[in-house]
């Protein structure tokens, strides 16, 4: 079964792409330079736009390029770059509690693959046509339209707290 | 099920890797192109400068070629502290970002660099932003507090203009209804002017607010004078480039102009109606001809825009330049939508 699925290229360079994902994702935690645990966040992050493209979400895909790798990991460089710019990798970046973490991180994964599988397994994805733009934005604007407002309302509080908190003034 | 051999050798690897190729080509092409005409030709002219006129006779012809070759036998030097691995992908990653801006522009009906999307300038814009990182990369790795700075100032600076590069944007997406850029050419084409169809309707006349802040923001994102706080020679030396030499010096450069054209090139397509031309129907057939030569001449005129403010303006001080983009371009913009989405909703 696994064999004859491999065939096809979608299946095939999804697992290509998950092997990249999960060696960056342990990287991450295991790199002792906090630069480089930051580029190879990026590398999690582009695979999980490509796994987004090889689904055809192409609208999804450049989102999370634009937000994630466009912004939030640049942020995350410039503020580590801001504060100390470490070149030499330092002693102790990961602590002790490794084989404790694998318990709430097995859990997690466990039930996440639980929910997707529960929730998603009997759905099929056309994969030869890209989802439309249109389709994501009428879904969004039309389906979801309260869910959305109310998103931006968090994150407009969010934004507000986070300077409430940050000036001291 | 179709099999993965016959996926790989017979149908898209192929086409891909053909596609590949010819961007490959384009981005040295046009930032040669640039290079040449403006920052050799027409700054010398601007502002005097004798040298890159003088090499080989007619109108220093020869200034590039020996520039190349300089740059090519120069000796790769990476400093004793640097960080081996990131300080050498950094060029890769920026130039990167240049070549997967290309892949969306279209040229003629039937021609598009590499693939036709249907998120279109969204896509080329998302892309856009990779450079960043490849920016913070050089200047950490480098292990020098110059280039450090430049990088924080380049990262800075890309991050407050990236929100009116893509909101500037936005409004030509309302008027036409489509982020692919096509459809943003043919519905120029298509388009009359109270009536009058005879050129179409350039939304440059409607998004001329739009087409400035585009502008301005696509400047600041190639650090180009009067926004080259990133690389002020005066006080960071060249600034995240600062250590690099010869042929990954030569990166950035080829980067650096291969970007401005495809923003010159989107900024063409956006607001000048792109490959469409007057007169000819968009789908006849000379297009794909036409087209790619139209596109040209429309990108060396928004190009020399670009390079004019360039050549003329002397270089903004750190927070006047971030002022400009949150106090003033962002809020225009913001106004700008508005302003469209209102309209298209009452016409």
């Amino acid at each position: 079964m696994l064999g004859a699925q491999l065939l096809v290229a979608e299946n095939a360079f999804f697992y290509v792409i998950a092997a990249v994902m999960a060696y960056g994702a342990i990287r991450v935690v295991t790199t002792n330079n906090i630069v480089h645990a930051a580029l190879y966040l990026v590398v999690v992050l582009a695979g999980g736009a490509a796994q987004y493209l090889l689904l055809g979400q192409e609208f999804v895909a450049w989102v999370q390029v634009i937000v994630y790798i466009g912004a939030v990991i640049v942020l995350f460089l410039f503020g580590i770059m801001l504060t100390r710019a470490p070149m030499k990798a330092e002693e102790k970046l990961t602590n002790d509690l490794r084989g404790a973490a694998l318990i709430p991180t097995g859990l997690l994964a466990a039930i996440l693959a639980t929910l997707c599988l529960d929730a998603f397994s009997d759905k099929t994805v056309d994969l030869v046509s890209p989802i439309r733009t249109k389709a994501v934005t009428s879904a969004i604007f039309r389906g979801y339209l309260v869910p959305f407002e109310v998103v931006g309302v968090l994150l407009l509080g969010a934004l507000i707290g986070a300077v409430v908190l940050a000036r001291r003034d | 099920m179709r099999s993965l051999a016959v996926d790989i050798w017979g149908g898209w690897a192929t086409t891909l890797g053909i596609k590949t190729l010819i961007v490959m080509g384009l981005i040295p092409v046009g930032a040669l192109v640039l290079g040449y005409t403006f920052l050799l030709k027409m700054m010398s002219h601007m502002q005097s400068r004798l040298g890159p006129m003088d090499p080989g006779g007619f109108h220093g012809w020869y200034q590039l070629i020996g520039d190349g070759i300089k740059f090519i036998q120069k000796e790769d030097i990476i400093p004793e502290g640097a960080d081996k691995r990131v300080f050498k992908m950094a060029p890769a990653i920026v130039v990167l970002s240049t070549f997967l801006m290309f892949v969306v522009l279209p040229g003629g009906p039937d021609f598009v660099v590499a693939k036709d999307l249907d998120v279109g300038v969204f896509y080329a814009l998302a892309v856009s932003s990779l450079s960043v990182i490849g920016v913070l990369m050089a200047g950490w790795a480098s292990s020098n507090k110059y280039a450090l700075l430049g990088s924080l100032r380049a990262a800075a600076q890309l991050i407050a203009y990236e929100l009116p590069l893509v909101l500037a944007v936005i409004g030509v997406v309302i008027q036409a209804g489509t982020m692919n850029l096509q459809d943003i050419v043919r519905f120029q084409a298509s388009g009359e002017i109270f009536g009058w169809d005879g050129l179409g309707l350039p939304l440059i006349l409607t998004q001329i607010v739009g087409f400035g802040l585009f502008m301005i923001a696509a400047q600041a994102e190639l650090s180009q004078p009067p926004f080259d706080m990133p690389v002020a020679e005066s006080e960071l030396v060249a600034g995240y480039m600062v250590e690099y030499t010869g042929f990954r010096f030569l990166f950035f450069f080829i980067g650096e102009f291969g970007t401005a054209f495809v923003y010159a090139g989107l900024a063409a397509t956006l607001f000048l109606g792109g490959w469409s031309v007057p007169f000819i129907d968009v789908d006849a057939d000379i297009m794909n001809v036409v087209g790619p030569l139209v596109l040209f001449a429309k990108i060396m005129l928004v190009a020399f825009l670009m390079f004019w403010a360039r050549f003329t303006y002397p270089r903004f001080r750190e927070d006047q330049l971030q002022s400009l983009a949150w106090k003033w371009l962002i809020p225009i913009a913001l106004a700008n939508i508005l302003v469209t989405g209102a309209l298209k909703v009452a016409f």
